[in-house]
């Protein structure tokens, strides 16, 4: 009796002088149950996760935290399952359309009053990510831009500098393809990594807000403007600049061929560039550039695709995912998980700091001064997920057979007047 | 808590006593039964049920009536892509059966280890479909793989069979036929222990060798194996789910797929979620097993009544 007394009125006392301190709401104290459901899989995730709940348990001695890590493909699956029966307090998912289904069938919980009485200072720039039907439906944890990957040392050998236009794009693939190495290693299996060039192509090609009408179905992908940017792609497909037998790789398979100086770039996402070090590459030797510009006219779009935390609507502990959720997007937890030795991506709060990293440098540049089209989130995420599968297909078909692209793009008309309704 | 017997009354057996021969069985079944309807019988008409509706599995369901079957069988590409696939896949998985038997009739004779060969030539269907895929999708590879190694000693050009439309359905079913050869080798070395040695004899005496004696002699005292061969054959062929899933994931652009993993894509993949849409090829799917397994319970049923 006595050590409680003494433990709460130390806790008590604690907490007064903490509340000064620490004023957006991590003060108060929790109790209960916290279960969170996680597909933070890979390894720096799955410590960064695992990091964050014990942090939040040491805050609150008296919360018992419950953590589960599923994989990170079968929870694309699972997630169903686990937010109607026996719902936990705290899920992951994605940001934009791919929330959908769940915000439709009920069981996200709103927290808009979380971003309207200031509970979450720092999210304003990311708030739209989070927004369907004017209401917002979790927070995000974490974004990392697309762009071109290139192998320094090689545009060096070859004399070849950044492209900032199409031209000059297509320019140096043509000296890497006479020097006998392709141009971008791409794998294109499991079909999303298509997805990423077709985005900037048709951003670059006819905007940010084109591509947008494009994903909600608003425009005809018959449409000659959608023509023009596969006119664009297959310039790059008719020059030899794709690595062969793309269809059979994944995109870590293709990865090997930059490692192994076949390839000289890669367009894909931030999170290539630790495998690429992996590999054996030294920062002198990869480098990044913002994909170039086709029509100078308009404003760049990018994609960033961003991770999110949500509570299920079914959640028995809602108070305790909310101050969860709190911490996780708190400015000093943002740059913690976020720097090169965690997670090695952005950070949401505007309030972060970006680790030094050139490749996190250059990204946060390029998405905070070079992005005013729009951020978009990525194909499979923008996109229905019924277009997203029938539209990544096309691409992948028309990445190898580019000639078959009427009979693509009726297919794909034909299902975007069945789907969007 | 028996009473004492009444010695006034005459012993008035239970109902269960005065029927136990009639009744023991079913109660044996009984468990079997339930589950089985609940689990299969049950499940089926629920997928009829389902697929006249849209629904993505979580909210209300929408009643469409035909309009899934429509789609489906008016012209829908991957539907029709998908068919033909699984009558590709049917006929040349039968080749399976043939194989099985000349490795069979190889393997069926008396040297010195031939236990050895036997477990070894069985060995691929002790391996999981899984691990199969993946040895042969590996096997397939454009640049590193054996088959072009193999190949590039003949003087033949590369080949990617995985990532060409026109041949990367025959190379998964080139897969299959690795263990379910495995498969019809052991029914028939089983088959070939029961073949009555006195009609070879005799048949020998009259002068029968080689394909006439495999013909007219053995085949016959065989067709039990065959038989049983065939089923397996036919079933594990519309069954083809997991090499597809392993070796290409359905690609490249769906020119892989069959009925079952059109199926699974529709209602449970990443992308998928249209319950209705996918409990509608499911139907269509069954009734196309049905079809074989109504001519095999009538051709069993023929076999019985002529047993007898």
């Amino acid at each position: 009796m006595r050590s409680i007394l003494k433990a709460s009125v130390a806790a008590l006392g604690f907490a007064a002088l903490a509340t000064g301190a620490v004023a957006d709401g991590h003060g108060k104290k929790l109790s209960g149950d916290l279960r969170i459901i996680s597909d933070m899989s890979n390894p720096a995730p799955r410590a960064v996760m695992e990091g964050l709940a014990k942090e939040f348990g040491e805050k609150h001695p008296d919360l018992n935290i419950d953590l589960e890590i599923v994989d990170r493909e079968a929870w694309k699956t699972q997630i169903r399952n686990a937010l109607t029966a026996n719902a936990p307090d705290v899920v992951n998912w994605y940001a934009a359309n791919r929330m959908g289904p769940y915000v439709n069938a009920g069981l996200f919980e709103d927290i808009s009053d979380m971003y309207e009485n200031g509970d979450l200072p720092g999210l304003d720039a990311v708030k739209g990510a989070m927004t369907l039907d004017g209401k917002q439906w979790g927070v995000p944890y974490t974004y990392y831009q697309w762009g071109m990957y290139y192998r320094e040392d090689m545009f060096k050998e070859l004399g070849l500098t950044e492209p900032t236009t199409f031209e000059e794009e297509l320019a140096n693939c043509q000296k890497i393809v006479d020097s006998g190495k392709k141009c971008y290693a791409i794998g294109t299996k499991f079909l999303w990594t298509a997805g990423g060039w077709f985005d900037y192509l048709n951003m670059r090609t006819n905007g940010f807000d084109f591509h947008m009408q494009l994903a909600r179905g608003e425009v005809e992908w018959t449409d000659a403007r959608v023509r023009e940017t596969f006119a664009n792609w297959r310039k790059i497909i008719d020059m030899g600049g794709y690595i062969d037998d793309h269809q059979s790789y994944s995109w870590q398979e293709a990865l090997k061929f930059m490692t192994d100086g076949e390839a000289a770039s890669y367009l894909i996402g931030n999170f290539a560039v630790a495998p690429m070090r992996d590999a054996g590459l030294s920062d002198d030797q990869i480098d990044f550039y913002q994909f170039p510009l086709i029509d100078a006219s308009l404003p760049q779009g990018e994609d960033a695709p961003t991770d999110t935390f949500h509570i299920p609507a079914n959640a028995s502990n809602k108070d305790n995912a909310r101050a969860f959720l709190q911490f996780v997007t708190s400015a000093d937890v943002q740059t913690k998980i976020n720097s090169g030795d965690a997670l090695g991506q952005l950070p949401v709060n505007a309030a972060s700091s970006v680790d030094a990293d050139e490749f996190l440098e250059q990204g946060f540049a390029m998405l905070s001064g070079n992005a005013k089209g729009g951020v978009a989130q990525f194909f499979d995420r923008d996109f229905p997920a019924e277009m997203a599968s029938v539209g990544m297909e096309g691409l992948q078909e028309f990445m190898v057979f580019p000639d078959n692209l009427d009979d693509i793009l009726e297919r794909l008309e034909d299902a975007r007047q069945r789907i969007y309704k | 808590m028996t009473a004492l017997p009444d010695p006034t009354s005459q012993p008035q057996r239970s109902w269960y006593k005065r029927n136990e021969i009639a009744v023991t069985p079913w109660l044996f079944l009984l468990p079997g039964m339930f589950f089985f309807a609940f689990y299969v019988i049950y499940p089926i008409f629920q997928s009829f049920w389902i697929s006249f509706h849209e629904w993505d599995g979580l909210g209300e369901k929408v009643w469409v009536g035909t309009a899934n079957y429509e789609r489906l069988l008016g012209g829908d590409r991957k539907f029709e892509t998908s068919f033909w696939n699984n009558l590709k896949w049917l006929f040349l998985y039968l080749l399976a059966i043939p194989a099985g038997l000349s490795i069979a009739l190889l393997l069926n004779q008396k040297v010195r280890g031939i236990r050895l060969y036997k477990s070894l030539f069985f060995f691929p269907f002790v391996l999981s479909q899984v691990v199969v895929g993946l040895v042969f999708s590996w096997f397939y590879l454009p640049r590193e793989g054996l088959l072009n190694a193999i190949l590039a000693v003949v003087g033949a050009g590369p080949v990617n069979i995985l990532g060409d439309p026109s041949t990367a359905t025959y190379g998964i079913i080139a897969a299959g036929l690795w263990p379910q050869t495995a498969y019809c080798m052991i029914l028939y070395l089983t088959g070939l222990n029961a073949v009555d040695p006195e009609q070879i004899e005799a048949a020998r005496l009259d002068g029968a060798k080689g394909h006439r004696m495999l013909w007219h002699v053995v085949l016959p005292q065989l067709k039990p194996a065959t038989f049983i061969a065939f089923v397996v054959t036919i079933i594990g062929a519309l069954r083809s789910f997991d090499l597809i899933s392993v070796m290409t994931n359905g690609g490249p652009f769906g020119s892989t797929r069959v009925l079952s993993f059109y199926m699974y894509e529709e209602s449970l993949s990443e992308f998928g979620f249209r319950m209705g849409y996918g409990a509608a090829i499911a139907v269509v799917l069954f009734f196309i097993m049905l079809f074989f397994i109504v001519y095999f319970l009538w051709s069993m049923y023929q076999d019985e009544r002529g047993g007898r």
